[in-house]
């Protein structure tokens, strides 16, 4: 190859990058394109039968990796603190407690990992970056291992309790388990299609409610059309856009986990917290001593919470000019023969805090919750 | 120095033109100097956790995690320095270290006029080239692995060591976690390919060494801003550092690899595009000096 090279040359060399990053650029597109074309031909079933399906279905071992996303449309917390964090403050200070974690999953994208082996062993870890939070349960065991701040949770719980009552709160199966449970004749329930969800074939299941009201527009889970695992989970809101929560398996296996992945021993110097037994599950929105008591029926119930004392407003303490302010700035102010309190809304969930504490939630819209405190009244 | 001229005695002039590179890269004063650096600071990282947490107590103000990756598992296992320390330098240390090296490789002998010997030896542009990146890739190999050997070694002599306890919670005998600690050294290195070919075309387009440095570190650093920003999720997934961190699925149970493989891919989209620009670019350019 001489150094001195014909001018015309020159610039035909320069093609060459510029095709590799046209290649790369096309393989890009095709590789998206193949992976959202084609629906799978699969039988015609009926709703009723696809129902069955997924209420029979006894998959007892499988793993796979479920991505999350949830965009609630939750009021943006001042600095400094988030859901999480709320959590976790909870729980006074650094702690792999799971109710802390779990709330992390109100917000964004997160990745899931799961393995199953029977109802007795059990494990979800949310991957966050260089660092995962497992739960894991074996037996009567059940841990919580937070690499990030290389600190663990314990506790025991009785061989009896729902299995299903642990770790996977956020998977597909657990929340179809509960949409399908609620229907009724509040709801309609079609089948719509059919999808690939993970490289498996599925039948898409469209669960709408028949009241108005609500701010839930649909339900759609996808269910695979030869075990019935609920594969995707979506739902979406009145107001159109995004879906408030989707949860799909991107990898998904049926084979038996191995057995190290349910064997924990917290390494030499990870600080565990000791749980109580039978203690870990209790929400921490709950309010003390409130009783509650659900209000209207199916899509458009209304949960109502009576606060032992003045409600949701902190009695004394530095904190609660603060949390007034916070309190002012997300809700807007109604009155009615409640009398008057704030509405805190989402894009599927709105709050009604009445100026005499009580609370009334649902998936419903801010009439439908004034008329619902006013008929508690 | 024709094509056919050069046909007959091609294999004989590949061998030691590569090494001859290879030894010109390690035989600067320079390239030692940051490669002590990088050597430098497991030894720094290991030293103030010993020292943060000779009385028992947790790594950084409250322990709650804040901080480096892996950091607050070093304590249990002297091998998460060897992550930690990965983990510390990836982001700057080492592609600043590749972009000196590879800024330099072709700018620095065409402003030392040794390039145009080098293009007397009937070895041809295309191959002193190649020989250029090979030398380059050596670095990045070599470098990773002093990183990964110093903090090996003061992770030995300072913190326990024994079975290691994955992220995932699970535990892996210390073969294994040694083995995947070489997995991930191989991965940080293969992970500094993209700036490497930014650098070295970077490196055909002045006759500035300086210049040709200071452009790909500060790219380094510009691209690095950029993957911050949340507005720019668009264009983030073809930045080269987007996956860098991904190494640490490699210390998951199973191995979660989407993020590794997708940086791997992305390592070679650069090398491909950035390479063959390089080539475009230094077979085609007058070499007056």
């Amino acid at each position: 190859m001489s150094a001195r090279i014909h001018p015309g040359r020159r610039t035909v060399r320069y093609a060459v990058p510029v095709a590799v990053a046209g290649v790369a650029a096309a393989t890009i597109g095709i590789g998206t394109a193949i992976a959202t074309s084609g629906d799978p031909d699969l039988p015609k079933i009926s709703a009723q039968d696809l129902i069955a399906k997924v209420a029979g279905s006894d998959v007892q071992r499988m793993s796979g990796s479920v991505r999350v996303t949830s965009d609630l449309g939750l009021p943006s917390l001042p600095a400094g603190m988030s859901f999480g964090a709320a959590g976790k403050g909870a729980h006074g200070g650094a702690s792999a407690a799971p109710d802390a974690k779990l709330t992390e999953l109100v917000s964004g994208t997160h990745t899931l990992r799961l393995a199953a082996d029977g109802p007795d062993r059990q494990r979800v870890s949310i991957v966050e970056p260089a660092a995962e939070y497992s739960l894991i349960h074996n037996g009567d065991q059940v841990w919580a291992y937070d690499s990030g701040s290389n600190t663990a949770y314990h506790s025991t719980q009785a061989r009896h309790q729902d299995p299903g009552h642990t770790p996977a709160t956020a998977t597909p199966q657990e929340l179809a388990k509960k949409a399908l449970a609620a229907v009724d004749d509040t709801t309609s329930v079609t089948v719509d299609g059919t999808a690939k969800v993970a490289g498996r074939n599925a039948y898409r299941l469209t669960i709408k409610p028949k009241q108005s009201g609500t701010t839930v527009d649909a339900v759609r889970i996808a269910v695979d059309a030869k075990n019935g695992v609920p594969l995707r989970f979506t739902v979406t809101p009145k107001g159109g856009g995004k879906a408030a929560v989707d949860a799909v398996f991107t990898k998904i296996s049926f084979s038996r986990p191995s057995a190290s992945s349910f064997d924990f021993t917290p390494p030499k110097g990870t600080k565990v917290t000791e749980g109580k037994a039978g203690q870990q599950h209790h929400g921490t929105a709950t309010p003390r001593g409130g009783d509650s008591k659900v209000i209207g029926k199916g899509w458009t119930s209304v949960v109502e919470l009576k606060g032992p004392d003045k409600g949701i407003r902190p009695q004394s303490g530095k904190d609660s000019s603060r949390a007034n302010a916070l309190l002012n700035s997300f809700g807007s102010k109604v009155n009615g023969s409640f009398g008057s309190g704030r509405i805190l809304s989402t894009r599927l969930v709105n709050v009604l805090l009445t100026e005499d504490g009580r609370v009334y939630a649902g998936a419903v819209d801010k009439d439908a919750l004034v008329k619902a405190a006013d008929s508690g009244k | 120095m024709s094509r056919a001229e050069a046909l007959p005695g091609r294999g004989r002039w590949l061998l030691p033109l590569f090494g001859n590179e290879v030894v010109t890269v390690f035989r600067r004063w320079r390239t030692l100097v940051l490669l002590g650096v990088l050597a430098a600071v497991p030894v720094l990282i290991g030293v103030a956790v010993r020292i943060e947490t000779r009385d028992g107590g947790s790594v950084g103000p409250r322990g709650d995690g804040q901080g480096p990756a892996f950091l607050s598992q070093v304590t249990n296992n002297g091998l998460f320095l060897v992550f930690a320390a990965l983990a510390a330098t990836l982001p700057f240390f080492l592609p600043m270290a590749v972009g000196v090296v590879a800024g330099d490789s072709v700018a620095g002998e065409a402003n030392s006029g040794t390039l145009r010997y080098l293009l007397v030896a009937p070895a041809g542009r295309s191959r002193l080239l190649l020989a250029k990146f090979t030398a380059t890739m050596v670095f990045c190999l070599a470098a990773t692995l002093v990183v990964a050997v110093s903090a090996l070694v003061v992770g030995v002599l300072l913190f326990p060591l024994g079975e290691v306890t994955l992220i995932s919670g699970t535990t892996v005998s210390f073969g294994e976690g040694l083995l995947r600690g070489l997995l991930i050294a191989g991965v940080v290195a293969l992970s500094l390919v993209g700036i490497a070919s930014l650098g070295l075309f970077v490196s055909t387009l002045t006759g500035s060494g300086i210049a040709a440095m200071a452009t790909t570190v500060g790219v380094v650093i510009t691209v690095q801003i950029l993957d911050q920003f949340p507005q720019l999720h668009a264009i983030q997934p073809y930045l080269f550092p987007h996956y860098w961190m991904g190494f640490a699925d490699l210390l998951r149970d199973p191995v979660y690899p989407d993020q590794i493989w997708r940086n791997l891919g992305l390592q070679g989209l650069y090398a491909g595009v950035f390479g063959s620009a390089a080539w475009a670019r230094f077979t085609s350019k007058d070499v007056l000096a």
